[in-house]
């Protein structure tokens, strides 16, 4: 067999992975626009027509918007296409962002969110027609309960970090509840940062945590920290490091004993699904990240769900309503819960993102043990194979994600970014950049368990030629992206002076 | 397991290649005692078919042959399936926050042209792209206004849904922050009557929403008057996104906080939709959410970036104008491809629909002995009828027929039992009016 035609030379040999490809041009979808055309008709209206300013009233009319685009049915397809070519995707090749899980999104998922009696249905109908929809929850619920060894689920917040901040809301009416809400919630250094960002609407001063020198929670400091006055640790474990806090039954006992709850940030579940429990292991309250460890796609920055789940004390505080099976075996709302938070959005939370979430678990089953050790195995294996490469400032055990850094390609002068940006030049999406905080110059792998052996392979074969080249060639590393249909963009000036909408006199060139 | 591409031969030498036995050893960081040992409680892994037999088995559960009239934030639209053959290209579907701008165009291109649709259809300067959905937007709103104005008060329309209220409040209760509600009038419309100086003076917002839960449209640029004589500014939030396509837009507002679910996403008992923060350019910096900006790349091309970043908690922690990471950019680009195909004479054409039908049902349903309509204020698809008996009884007789009755306005508001909140959109034919209003007639004329 031979791939001679497809092959691209590098330092390290041929590589198999990428190759150019035409890219079209495309202007906005303003630009396309020419008054009379249109890509969408409505059947004829079959009540008697109205005048709207005479219905309404002149003052509350408006004229056609201006500015709108007018374009035909084919032009949108093509439009949209085009942009959708200047994406990379995980339907396109491996995305090794680390803490952010791109993982494989189902098909089937797509497809039974769609169905008519899902898709349709309004989230104020009675419970007699809301059957179904109340069984999905309820499902997901019992599924998810099972994976963390909790006692209780929201399912309302629709994203991680309204899930944290859920979940503190919920820390501090219980804490209330107990006579004093407390005043702060210790957060480690290498942390997400909608960790303290939550923190703050929820009420809480942030104080930081420093990690040891293993990037774990040292427990001496914990102990010094933990006052009558903290409310909670908020903990990703495994850490964004991608190890497990192996003191985790200390750091537990260490804020329980002073009456300070462990809050764990789920978004690195991937790492721990049919492996060990959350609920096992002394945490209180936690969220998951639906769209990371439960396959639900990212579509370019969301949607997302981000369920509480928590140990029975809390259950009292979860939002409202919560989705509750009756004696008769019929699944209702409950929304008379006088020690609820409240509500953190209206309805139900994102119930097509819910329902994916719960197929994505019914196709493992059990078996999704199998799911966590793929991306545990994929993540070690292109350690080994990266150790010695790069710089890997934390020697410990790795879980699903990886964190080099670009301590040894900083002395030709590249950084993780450059090495990043060359990634998209040999196929691939960059991984991580500069995250977590306590690595300078981070690179964070996460490979997921979507990955075959073969393109784990072509990764790491990747990133060796960029290894090669930063030493050999630093400046090709340093203007990289070469393949992409613009290169770096300027970032300062976007800034500097905002341009964040069209307009008809400054729509600039195609 | 069909997700997973590795063969078990694979998965032996990879194991070998890192140097260990068996996989069990790359868990040993986890302390023994909470390693599991047996495997999760969890339902057998299900095939393609057999997934979908579930979900088919729930959407039969469900509302499947009823007409519905409900609304109260939640519309039933038009959507084309070019949308969701687009949507659904692995290359929008499948990726992350565009953050890397060179391999991510497409969204960002996008994104952009999302944030001009909204500035032209609520009359501001810069719109973000996205919130989580109208009554996070709404909520989100009324921190901004309490960073740009320094104060703590806001006062808020008993017109505005109430469970955007409700997240507002829970949101607001450990901040600081002190609530006032302000009442409606006859026309539905908010009681500038009640609203009070010495409250206005401390206010960092009155909040309102039009067309308001009533349906009734409010008196924006009254309100923005008496809001920034006092040095408060307006937020007005938007439920029915459909009716900016007729109705005018909220220029006036200081800060428009908007749900686009009408914008082609299925009501999907309550999500994913699409909020949107529409404002001045003069407070942006302190707006929540992603925002994509134009510039040049070295050799002067157009691209797009995310930008003012450090508003944002990924830079500014604790220090952010919001905790939001993940929104909903993919609905926020069905709105964008929805309201491409649908065009400036589309969505005017689609609103005079919704007004037309709204007002056909509002005079069928006038002519039953005892049922009349409660507020005098313009409406746009959505209207409150007073029934001479309880709401929710007459929705259990119409569920007999196949028909999901109107919003029980009791629910939320004490003093309106026996008002039902109707909803007609263009997707509603006029005989299922006719067979609403027959319905109703017949139940009502029966003794209770």
């Amino acid at each position: 067999m031979s791939y001679k035609s497809t092959e691209i030379e590098s330092p390290v040999g041929k590589i198999l992975k990428a190759r150019e490809h035409v890219s079209q041009n495309e202007g906005l979808i303003f630009e396309k626009s020419a008054p009379g055309k249109r890509g969408m008709e409505l059947p004829p209206l079959d009540v008697p027509v109205l005048d709207a300013s005479k219905a309404l009233g002149k003052e509350f009319t408006r004229d056609a918007v201006e500015g709108f685009p007018e374009v035909s049915e084919i032009e949108v397809i093509r439009h949209f296409t085009r942009l959708s070519t200047w994406n990379y995707a995980i339907d396109l090749g491996m995305y090794p962002l680390g803490s952010c899980t791109m993982k494989y999104n189902p098909r089937v998922n797509e497809f039974v969110a769609r169905l008519e009696g899902l898709a349709t249905e309004h989230p104020e109908q009675p419970a007699e027609v809301s059957q179904g929809c109340l069984r999905i929850l309820y499902d997901l619920q019992k599924c998810l309960l099972s994976i963390t060894g909790m006692d209780a689920a929201t399912l309302q917040p629709v994203a991680g970090a309204q899930g944290e901040l859920t979940g503190l809301l919920m820390i501090r009416a219980y804490l209330q509840s107990q006579g004093n809400p407390r005043k702060t919630v210790l957060i480690p250094d290498s942390a997400h940062g909608t960790n303290p960002a939550s923190v703050v609407i929820a009420g809480y001063e942030v104080k930081n945590i420093k990690s040891n020198a293993r990037g774990q929670i040292d427990t001496d400091h914990l102990r010094e920290f933990c006052t009558d006055d903290v409310a909670a640790l908020m903990l990703t474990n495994p850490s964004t490091l991608g190890v497990f806090e192996e003191r985790i039954a200390e750091i537990a006992t260490i804020l329980h004993e002073r009456g300070a709850l462990l809050y764990m940030d789920g978004a690195n579940m991937n790492a721990l699904a049919g492996v060990t429990r959350p609920g096992d292991f002394g945490v209180d309250v936690m969220h998951l990240n639906l769209h990371k460890t439960f396959s639900t796609p990212h579509g370019g920055g969301g949607p997302g769900a981000g369920p509480v789940l928590v140990k029975k004390g809390l259950e009292p505080f979860l939002p409202v309503p919560v989705v509750v099976q009756k004696e008769d075996g019929k699944f209702a709302l409950d929304h008379s819960r006088p020690q609820s938070i409240g509500r953190v959005r209206a309805y139900c939370g994102n119930f097509g993102v819910l329902l994916r979430a719960l197929a994505y678990i019914l196709a493992y089953g059990p078996g999704i043990r199998q799911a966590t050790e793929d991306a545990v195995l994929n993540s070690n294996y292109i350690r080994k194979k990266l150790e010695g490469v790069f710089d890997l400032p934390y020697n410990l055990p790795s879980m699903h994600e990886v964190v080099f850094s670009d301590a040894r390609q900083k002395k030709h002068g590249v950084s993780t970014m450059d090495i990043a940006k060359r990634l998209i030049d040999y196929g691939f999406h960059p991984y991580t950049t500069a995250f977590p905080l306590i690595v300078p110059g981070a690179m964070m792998i996460e490979p997921t368990e979507s990955e075959s052996r073969e393109e784990c392979d072509f990764f790491i074969e990747a990133m060796r030629s960029i290894a090669a080249e930063a030493e050999t060639n630093p400046e090709l590393v340093k203007t990289a992206p070469h393949s992409t249909r613009i290169g770096r963009l300027d970032e300062v000036a976007a800034a500097r002076k905002p341009v964040l909408r069209w307009k008809p006199e400054e729509g600039g060139s195609r | 397991m069909r997700y997973l591409p590795k063969s078990p031969s694979e998965r032996r030498e990879m194991l070998e290649a890192i140097g260990v036995q068996s996989v069990n050893e790359l868990f040993e960081s986890i302390p023994e005692k909470f390693r599991l040992r047996a495997p999760l409680a969890l339902p057998a892994a299900l095939s393609e078919p057999e997934i979908i037999q579930y979900f088919q088995a729930r959407a039969a559960e469900n509302s499947k042959g009823y007409t519905s009239f409900l609304g109260a934030g939640v519309y039933s639209h038009v959507r084309s399936v070019v949308t969701d053959a687009l949507v659904q290209r692995g290359e929008f579907l499948t990726s992350y926050t565009p953050y890397q701008a060179e391999f991510a165009q497409g969204t960002l291109t996008a994104i952009f042209e999302f944030q001009t649709l909204m500035c032209q259809l609520t009359g501001q300067e810069v719109a973000n792209a996205s919130m989580y959905d109208g009554s996070t937007a709404l909520t989100e709103a009324v921190l901004m206004a309490e960073r740009i104005t320094g104060r703590h008060r806001v006062l808020v329309g008993r017109s505005v849904h109430p469970e955007y209220r409700h997240v507002l409040q829970t949101y607001a209760k450990n901040l600081g922050m002190q609530i006032e509600e302000i009442g409606y009038t006859e026309s539905g419309q908010l009681d500038r009557a009640a609203l009070k100086k010495e409250s206005l003076e401390q206010a960092a917002a009155i909040v309102v929403q039009s067309p308001n839960f009533f349906g009734v449209i409010e008196e924006i640029a009254a309100l923005a008057e008496a809001a920034h004589r006092s040095g408060a500014l307006l937020v007005t939030g938007i439920a029915e996104a459909v009716s900016l396509g007729i109705v005018r837009p909220p220029a006036e507002a200081d800060i428009v906080a908007m749900e686009g679910q009408s914008f082609g996403i299925s009501p999907s008992y309550g999500g994913p939709y699409v909020g949107v923060i529409a404002t001045r350019d003069k407070f942006v910096r302190q707006m929540p959410g992603r925002l994509a900006g134009q510039t040049t790349d070295a050799e002067g091309r157009r691209g797009f970036v995310l930008t003012l970043a450090t508003r944002e908690q990924h830079i500014r922690r604790e220090k952010a104008t919001s905790n939001i990471c993940t929104n909903e950019a993919l609905f926020a680009l069905v709105a964008t491809i929805h309201l491409s195909l649908l065009g400036k004479e589309g969505l005017r054409e689609q609103a005079l629909q919704n007004l037309a039908k709204a007002r056909f049902a509002q005079a069928e349903l006038e002519t039953i002995p005892g049922v009349r309509r409660v507020f005098s204020g313009p409406s746009f698809n959505e209207f409150v009828l007073e029934f001479p008996r309880s709401v929710k009884m007459v929705n259990q007789d119409l569920l007999r027929e196949k028909i999901i009755g109107p919003f029980a306005l009791g629910t939320h508001y004490p003093e309106l039992t026996k008002r039902a909140l109707v909803c007609v959109t263009e997707t509603t034919p006029r005989a299922e009016i006719e067979r609403l209003a027959a319905a109703t007639r017949k139940i009502l004329e029966r003794p209770v």
